[in-house]
């Protein structure tokens, strides 16, 4: 086992766990400002990918569709708020679970009228192509990197957003007092809908910019939301500053598990079984991480409200 | 969502010929029609449905339904069927978890079932049934190619992949039921993963010569864009289903030259061939793939069968199936000692023809090739 394996390893888990980032931050924001389960997140993600796809295929260019994306999942994002979720706030989680729930539904079965059932085809821009040479001698994939930075500017971007600008303020009384906040004078709807949609485009983005590398169809969006959910257990409901320390922590476990288990049982089991156990294990690290972290600090990491 | 079909409406005019003394067929068909395995269900429905309309059967009605990729929904679809739409004959299951939760209940109450593509090892081996005919493969038997493929290749270290379900684990043992070179990793994914960064960070370092990996759908799509933009370069081989149709517009250019193995590909030199892919491009306006030809010798099939005997005196029918007097667009084609296909399996390679992706063969890898369980059959 080389350097140069173990870093683009822990490049990899930084990679895979800002791409959850950019789902958490949205579910975790609606979460906490709204008290609204957002079982939908995941099909703003597929509603960013499938526009990117489109739009790259229509114009010939990644950078239009990526645009396309975020104007697309916030769109939707809108719509559904104002549609539907708004009613939803007085009503309980299991009446939102059920409407969010039929909205995956109605937007998958959209999509595949609109689309087919056939996966669609979108490559990375030409720009991003290629790996470049770190040190240590090891190649990492340019994409991926734009991917990590994309992600550390969300992140800096969300921060100061959050704690630096009038909207962000207005964003953490809502979040410790609606009524409050309403009676002072503050449009309350208005701020609800901004913050649905800004969590909708996050996730758009996250569809477009991993639809390049994996497969844009139809239902891409439900396993990622798992694991936003895990994030956002882990780092802390409602904190932004918990999805990130969850995200990357959920990121790295996963790569490393998938990479180093097989390995650690292969030296026990012999290679066949060794493999396939290691494996399976792997496949449920990050619940077990969950399951530790929640037994020591039952409301996450960073627990948003005191 | 329930669809019925009158078949062949064109072919009203041959019917009053050639189909005089044919017994009406009732066949309910359970297959992935919405999901991310729809692709491939949407093809095997399409090719099925093909050649009923080109036979110009009336007497063969189908019930069509939506098993969404879960089991327990295509228990209770099979169930329905069976009572109360009473068919004849069920076909359509795409995936063999599926097919294992329907094929061994729906036999043992007496009716048929004709499986165009998922064939378990266990249905072809201990738990075979004589009501049970599989007119795809073994699901061994496109990995076995592939390992006889690099076998004779000389092919000195292979890194091999799969997703770890039964499926996987099967594809890695037919492949090593062939292949005596040595694997420099054997690795297996979580079923539905769509990242492989990590995976492809240790075929860069592991130094083989080639990787064989199985990854059915959208699985196979994400890998194969990720190996291509990771330009490892290391030359891809996998079955048929990681290259299919299906996939293939979808994974880009990214795959061309990358060898696959398969029964059937759409450059396969025979009339039936040449009819039934000209005739699915015009219908649907895109290529066929695997499943869908996988189908449409499923509906021929059963035509073929249908015409000798009525689907109500079950032994005559069951040896009117058995026979296979069908025109296989796989050229030749009869059933094994366990009802499953004994045929060719071809290597194909992935090439650009104009604007679209598809494969070409450019070898044979078995002539006449059964599968590893028959033995274990007693029937």
């Amino acid at each position: 086992m080389s350097t140069a394996l173990i870093i683009e390893q822990l490049l990899n888990g930084l990679q895979f766990g800002v791409m959850l980032f950019l789902m958490a931050a949205g579910l975790t924001l609606i979460f906490g400002v709204m008290g609204l389960i957002n079982l939908a997140h995941g099909s703003f993600y597929m509603i960013g990918a499938f526009a990117c796809a489109a739009v790259a295929a229509a114009t010939g260019s990644f950078w239009i569709g990526l645009a396309a994306s975020l104007a697309a999942a916030a769109a939707a994002g809108t719509l559904v708020e104002v549609a539907v979720i708004r009613r939803l706030y007085d009503r309980d989680h299991l009446d939102q679970v059920l409407a969010t729930f039929a909205l995956i539904l109605i937007f998958s079965e959209a999509t595949r009228w609109l689309f087919g059932s056939f996966p669609l085809y979108l490559d990375i821009p030409p720009v991003l192509a290629g790996a470049v040479a770190l040190p240590g001698g090891a190649h990492y994939q340019l994409y991926r990197l734009a991917i990590i930075g994309i992600g550390v500017l969300v992140a800096v971007g969300l921060y100061y957003l959050i704690s630096r600008t009038r909207l962000g303020m207005r964003i953490r009384a809502g979040e410790s007092d609606r009524e409050m906040i309403a009676a002072l004078g503050v449009d309350i709807g208005t701020l609800y809908t901004m913050v649905f949609a800004l969590g909708a485009a996050l996730a758009g983005l996250a569809g477009a910019l991993v639809g390049a590398l994996q497969s844009v169809q139809v239902g891409m969006g439900e396993p990622v939301l798992i694991l936003a959910f895990v994030v956002i257990v882990i780092g802390g409901i409602g904190s932004i500053k918990g999805a990130l320390v969850g995200a990357v922590l959920v990121g790295l476990t996963d790569t490393l598990g998938r990479f180093l288990l097989p390995k650690l049982f292969t030296v026990f089991l012999g290679p066949a079984d060794g493999a396939t156990t290691g494996a399976a294990l792997a496949s449920m690290l990050i619940y077990i991480v969950m399951a530790l972290i929640l037994a020591f600090r039952p409301k996450g990491l960073f627990p948003a409200t005191a | 969502m329930r669809k019925i079909f009158a078949a062949g409406l064109l072919g009203l005019s041959l019917a009053t010929s050639g189909l005089a003394y044919a017994e009406p067929v009732k066949v309910g068909m359970i297959t992935t029609l919405s999901g991310g395995g729809a692709g491939l269900g949407v093809d095997a429905r399409d090719g099925f449905m093909l050649a009923l309309k080109l036979a110009g059967d009336t007497e063969i009605e189908v019930v069509t339904e939506d098993d969404a990729m879960k089991p327990e929904l295509a228990v209770q679809i099979a169930d329905k069927m069976i009572q109360s739409d009473q068919v004849d004959l069920l076909t359509g299951i795409i995936w063999s978890n599926l097919a294992m939760a329907v094929v061994p209940n729906a036999v043992a109450q007496g009716k048929f079932y004709l499986s165009p593509n998922a064939g378990p090892s266990p249905l072809a081996g201990a738990k075979c049934h004589e009501n049970y005919f599989n007119v795809a493969y073994q699901n061994d038997n496109f990995h076995e190619a592939m390992g006889n493929y690099a076998q004779n290749e000389g092919i000195k270290k292979m890194f091999i992949l799969a997703p770890n379900y039964p499926a996987g684990t099967d594809s890695l043992n037919g492949f090593k039921r062939y292949y005596k070179g040595e694997l420099v990793g054997e690795v297996y994914t979580k079923l539905g993963q769509t990242d492989y960064a990590a995976e492809i960070a240790q075929i860069r370092a592991s130094g083989a010569d080639s990787v064989f990996f199985f990854l059915p759908g959208g699985m196979g799509i994400a890998f194969v864009k990720q190996y291509a933009q990771s330009g490892v370069g290391i030359p891809l081989m996998g079955p048929g289903f990681s290259f299919s149709q299906d996939v293939l517009g979808a994974i880009g250019d990214a795959a061309i030259g990358a060898k696959n193995s398969a029964s059937w590909s759409k450059d396969l030199d025979n009339e039936a061939n040449k009819t039934f892919v000209e005739a699915f491009q015009k219908e649907y306006n895109r290529l066929p793939s695997v499943y869908a030809a996988q189908a449409y010798d499923t509906a021929n099939l059963i035509v073929s069968a249908s015409k000798k005997a009525s689907v109500k005196d079950a032994d005559a029918f069951r040896a009117a199936l058995k026979e296979a007097q069908f025109d296989s667009v796989r050229g030749k084609f009869k059933f094994n000692t366990n009802n499953h296909p004994i045929q060719d399996l071809y290597v194909r390679e992935v090439v650009k023809e104009g604007d679209v992706l598809t494969n070409k063969i450019v070898g044979t890898a078995f002539t006449d090739h059964g599968d590893a369980y028959a033995e274990q059959c007693k029937m």
